[in-house]
């Protein structure tokens, strides 16, 4: 056998590419509204990125996040390590709680065209829900959507993040 | 270039949206999983073989399913390949990806088809863009190893 082996790396992007392609296609089958879809969508990313952050932190080992700028650091290498791309941060609010993530390549939606007739879909809706979903887990409550969508003839895919409240530690039910 | 672990999270999650999706019936119907897969397959050979020189005949096809397509996919290659030389062949996966993070025991062998439904589809949809028509069924035993039948249609 002297066939070449595959870039394993890129195989698996391309896989994840795909599968999340067909995936969309078959909510967009499933749902009659656009907007559903993209609520489940984020709803999914949630849902992941409640476990993906115990990968990053078990595999990065870092600490608490000191302020709003070192979770956004930090965000910024989450991507590097789950999607191999590397956001610029930029558009601090002058209140320093809200930012953005610009991408200017977006694994998720190479080889995929968006058909007229869906342009509301927020297709990279997954990823505002896995920030979400994440920082929910060291307890920040965050906003997350779509600004800009490459898919939408936009620039960049922006993905903007708004820090809404620390979340507390709830004390156990019957304890005082 | 993404991370592996993202694919084992979207594939738990496509599982759970679809089993979501059925309710109150006492057989799940899988057939979307199975569906998502086949055209998952039918796209990501597409990628992986354009480079490719064309393949002898079906046997060779079925190599290179165990072989290559399997590491890149699954990270290891399928443990045992078996045919009766007349459309019927068994791949057997001793330490399959999507089952191997459940409890070895029996504990969770009724949902095991649900974790390996889409993989089915992947194969099928595979062959189907090599033209090879199928039939793909999983068997799984003991976990986590699988046993995967593919029946070539003949026509």
């Amino acid at each position: 056998m002297s066939r070449q082996r595959f870039d394993t790396k890129k195989v698996n992007s391309e896989l994840v590419t795909l599968t999340y392609g067909t995936l969309v296609a078959q909510m967009v089958k499933d749902f009659d509204n656009p907007d559903d879809v993209s609520k489940q969508l984020d709803r999914i990313g949630y849902n992941m990125g409640i476990r993906l952050i115990e990968d990053f932190l078990s595999k990065t080992g870092t600490g608490r996040c000191l302020d709003l700028k070192d979770t956004a650091d930090k965000i910024q290498s989450a991507f590097r390590l789950y999607l191999g791309v590397q956001p610029n941060v930029v558009n601090w609010s002058p209140a320093g709680d809200e930012f953005s993530f610009i991408l200017d390549s977006n694994p998720l939606t190479e080889l995929v065209e968006l058909p007229e007739d869906l342009k509301q879909l927020k297709y990279c809706n997954i990823i505002c829900g896995a920030i979400r979903g994440a920082l929910e887990m060291v307890q920040l409550d965050v906003q997350s959507w779509v600004v800009q969508d490459q898919l939408k003839g936009d620039q960049n895919t922006e993905i903007r993040v708004k820090f809404i409240r620390r979340l507390e530690d709830a004390m156990p039910a019957g304890e005082e | 270039m993404a991370d592996d672990i993202l694919l084992d999270l979207l594939h738990s999650e496509i599982v759970q949206y679809v089993v979501g999706n059925n309710d109150n019936m006492k057989d799940e119907d899988l057939s979307t999983l199975e569906y998502i897969g086949f055209s998952t397959g039918y796209r990501i050979i597409e990628r992986l073989t354009k480079e490719m020189p064309r393949f002898k005949d079906e046997l060779d096809t079925m190599k290179f399913i165990c072989t290559d397509f399997w590491s890149a996919v699954y990270k290891k290659q399928i443990d045992n390949l078996r045919t009766n030389h007349q459309g019927v062949y068994v791949l057997q996966d001793n330490v399959f990806r999507f089952l191997s993070r459940l409890s070895n025991g029996k504990q969770y062998l009724e949902v095991a088809p649900r974790y390996v439904t889409f993989t089915c589809g992947v194969i099928r949809g595979s062959l189907a863009n090599l033209n090879i028509q199928c039939l793909v069924t999983a068997e799984v035993q003991s976990l986590p190893s699988c046993k995967f039948h593919i029946q070539v249609q003949r026509t």
